[in-house]
């Protein structure tokens, strides 16, 4: 048997066959009571308002999430291409934010934000703002999806100065004779060639969003106020380990997979027919 | 209860023995959650116990926060490899409660090793929280805390309220919140740490007003909340309208309210006894009150009910491992170990000895307000309601009373509405975590 194969069967397969298992039982969290319920989980998690709640939660954030990250790294790049000296330098600044861990991030943003300590909640007071993210479920949301984003913003950067250099040279001066104008030229050459490009990193930033904030969900509200930030991978950790309710956790990842499944066989059988690969 | 005879020689001989000798000395593994100037208390009472004789050696784990702790424990039992001894906070308690097939008494364990449990040695609030319905002790208090209440003396002083006394009711505490904030003495006047534990859960117990049927939870598992009770109401709407301009300031769901006090923003403030080490570090110019009480309510002050946590022992493991449990937990209940305890982490002292021997030392009256916590707890008999909480999932049931109360708060509901959604999706959360 070929080593991946193996790999993929204990990482992959093992796990993902106990979550199934996992997920048509009720238990205890020892373990000492089990009985074997088959679908009653997931009809009971996917009847739960806090379960659509969650879903709602999880398309807004990564939405926002993906875009604002998208939209400025894209302003940056564009930017950073403009730039005649210090171009390197730029860069390398920009991209920095990419080694933090998305807890670190996360944290970094409460500081910031945080209504007591923070130094741009204070600026945001003395603009007369009542920010207010631990009761604000908008403020709380905001807070989240600028964190998300700010960390992702710089590997988006990294992919759209690479494909901005990708951009043949001969095409924009070419329009720029023929009088188009610097947006027209964004719009109707840059932004199509880049399509790629942009593909491409929307389904990393969905699936970032998707999968690996759980570290600044964890670090900045918690799903809190309410359960106004409460994504699907937050409410899996919530009532798996601290509610200690195995089975509907375990139905939720079951769901989670599907998504995933789904969310990419979506991605590349429709959407990637519709992009210029130039 | 021999073992408490040694004496301070042999102890020192037995050092020299038991770094040395290789015969078998028997591991009892200890997994904590304790951090910081609590941790070191952990490491110390170790290493002295060590000290103390050669037949066993504790070894203490650190394993992450409180929550983390348990679902560590859990998931070392359910793959056969759990520790002799578990450190489990007080949210937990009903879930090992609840595994009554992987848990071991306390009282069995003393009795198994020849020793006798008296609980009449034990603060009477904390044996009861810890112990089953019938009387038998389930596990061993660690430690113990209280909410209390903090104040700033010079906020007090620029608002032009009285120093030497802090509020005593509820109402009290309103109306000095408000003074505080009117006279621009402090941008806020009261803030609180775990809105579930002090206002609801202690609130109830303080003011002898039932938190749930069968006594909180503690006489069974079918139990339903009784929070939405117009003692309940009149409270939280009274907190909801003091949040509107700022009077009441929310700090989040544990202790994050911490910083706000400490930071000089509210004048008020009610927390935990166990937070006061950040209090006395942070040199603020603080005073100390018994946590308020409503005066609607007829039997108060009654008492508070413990809050930190105990440890458990797992069942399975072998004579000699429960021996060395056993031989741990009387070395816990010498007075001088929880005198320590006590003094250098700021958890009450779980024995009446160890209480005394403080109070005769001195100690109280060169730190006023460490005594506070202790006579709230123990200054009346517990009744029905003042015993403490239990559920089964008790986490859960916070977090549905916590999202609850944040809408209440942020102005999307009335108190009444909060707290009947808070006892509809608590009872039905309840109901379910019994079927498991």
């Amino acid at each position: 048997m070929a080593p991946q194969l193996a790999i993929t069967l204990v990482f992959f397969y093992w796990p993902a066959g106990q979550a199934l298992y996992q997920s048509m039982l009720r238990q205890d969290p020892f373990g000492l009571r089990t009985k074997f319920v088959w679908f009653a989980n997931f009809r009971k998690v996917l009847a739960d308002p806090a379960y659509l709640n969650s879903i709602k939660v999880t398309v807004v954030f990564s939405l926002a999430t993906a875009i604002v990250a998208m939209g400025v790294a894209l302003l940056l790049a564009v930017m950073a291409e403009k730039a005649v000296r210090g171009k390197g330098l730029y860069r390398t600044l920009l991209i920095w934010p990419y080694a933090v861990a998305p807890a670190i991030a996360g944290m970094l943003w409460l500081f910031l934000f945080n209504p007591s300590i923070g130094s741009l909640a204070y600026l945001l007071r003395s603009l007369g703002i009542a920010w207010d993210p631990l009761l604000n479920g908008t403020h709380a949301m905001i807070l989240l999806v600028s964190a998300a984003a700010w960390k992702q913003i710089s590997y988006n950067f990294l992919f759209f100065v690479a494909g901005l250099q990708a951009v043949p040279k001969t095409l924009i001066e070419a329009a720029a004779m023929d009088g188009a104008g610097e947006t027209k030229r964004f719009w109707t050459i840059v932004f199509p060639l880049l399509a790629p490009t942009t593909f491409f990193l929307l389904v990393v930033n969905t699936v970032y969003a998707l999968f690996d904030t759980f570290g600044i969900v964890h670090a900045v509200t918690g799903g809190g106020p309410g359960k106004t930030t409460e994504t699907l991978v937050y409410k899996v950790y919530n009532d798996g380990f601290v509610n200690l309710i195995l089975g509907d956790s375990a139905a939720q990842s079951v769901i989670l997979m599907a998504i995933v499944i789904a969310l990419t066989a979506i991605q590349f059988r429709y959407v990637e027919r519709k992009v210029h690969y130039g | 209860m021999k073992f408490f005879g040694f004496a301070a020689g042999v102890a020192a001989t037995m050092t020299l023995l038991s770094t040395t000798s290789a015969f078998a000395v028997t591991q009892i593994s200890w997994w904590h959650a304790m951090t910081g100037a609590n941790a070191e208390v952990v490491d110390k009472i170790s290493k002295d116990f060590n000290a103390s004789q050669s037949d066993y050696e504790l070894v203490p784990v650190f394993k992450g926060t409180y929550p983390e702790t348990l679902n560590a424990g859990i998931a070392a039992f359910r793959a056969g490899q759990a520790p002799d001894i578990l450190q489990v906070f007080d949210v937990g308690t009903g879930v090992m409660m609840a595994a009554e097939g992987a848990i071991k008494p306390v009282a069995e364990v003393m009795t198994g090793a020849g020793m006798t449990f008296d609980k009449s040695q034990y603060l009477p609030g904390i044996v009861g929280y810890y112990s089953k319905p019938d009387g038998t002790m389930l596990s061993f208090p660690y430690n113990s805390s209280s909410p209390i209440l903090y104040y700033s003396k010079d906020i007090f002083q620029k608002a032009g309220l009285d120093v030497s006394s802090p509020p005593k009711t509820w109402n009290e505490v309103w109306e000095a919140a408000k003074k505080i904030k009117t006279s621009g003495a402090a941008s806020c006047g009261y803030t609180s740490t775990w809105l579930t534990w002090i206002h609801l859960e202690n609130f109830a117990a303080w003011n002898d007003v039932s938190w749930a049927t069968q006594q909180n939870g503690l006489a069974g598992g079918d139990v339903e909340l009784k929070i939405n009770a117009p003692i309940f109401v009149n409270h939280f709407q009274a907190l909801a309208d003091l949040a509107k301009d700022g009077t009441f300031k929310y700090g989040g769901r544990t202790s994050e309210a911490k910083q706000i006090f400490l930071a000089g923003e509210c004048g008020i403030f009610t927390e935990s006894s166990g937070g006061l080490g950040d209090i006395v570090k942070s040199g603020m110019n603080y005073g100390i009150g018994q946590l308020p009480y409503d005066t609607d309510a007829k039997g108060a002050p009654q008492n508070t009910t413990p809050g930190g946590a105990s440890l458990w022992v797992f069942g399975n493991k072998s004579d000699e491992q429960y021996k060395g449990v056993a031989a741990f937990f009387a070395y816990l209940s010498k007075t001088d170990v929880q005198e320590y305890l006590h003094q250098k982490s700021g958890y009450l002292p779980v024995t009446l000895a160890a209480y005394e021997a403080t109070k005769k030392s001195g100690f109280y009256d060169k730190n006023p307000g460490r005594e506070t916590p202790i006579l709230q707890m123990t200054g009346k008999a517990p009744t029905d309601n003042s015993k403490g909480v239990r559920l089964p999932n008790l986490p859960q049931v916070r977090d549905i009373q916590n999202e609850e109360l944040e809408k209440m708060l942020a102005g999307q509901q009335t108190a009444q509405q909060a707290l009947d959604n808070a006892v509809t999706r608590g009872n039905a959360a309840i109901k379910e975590a019994l079927e498991n």
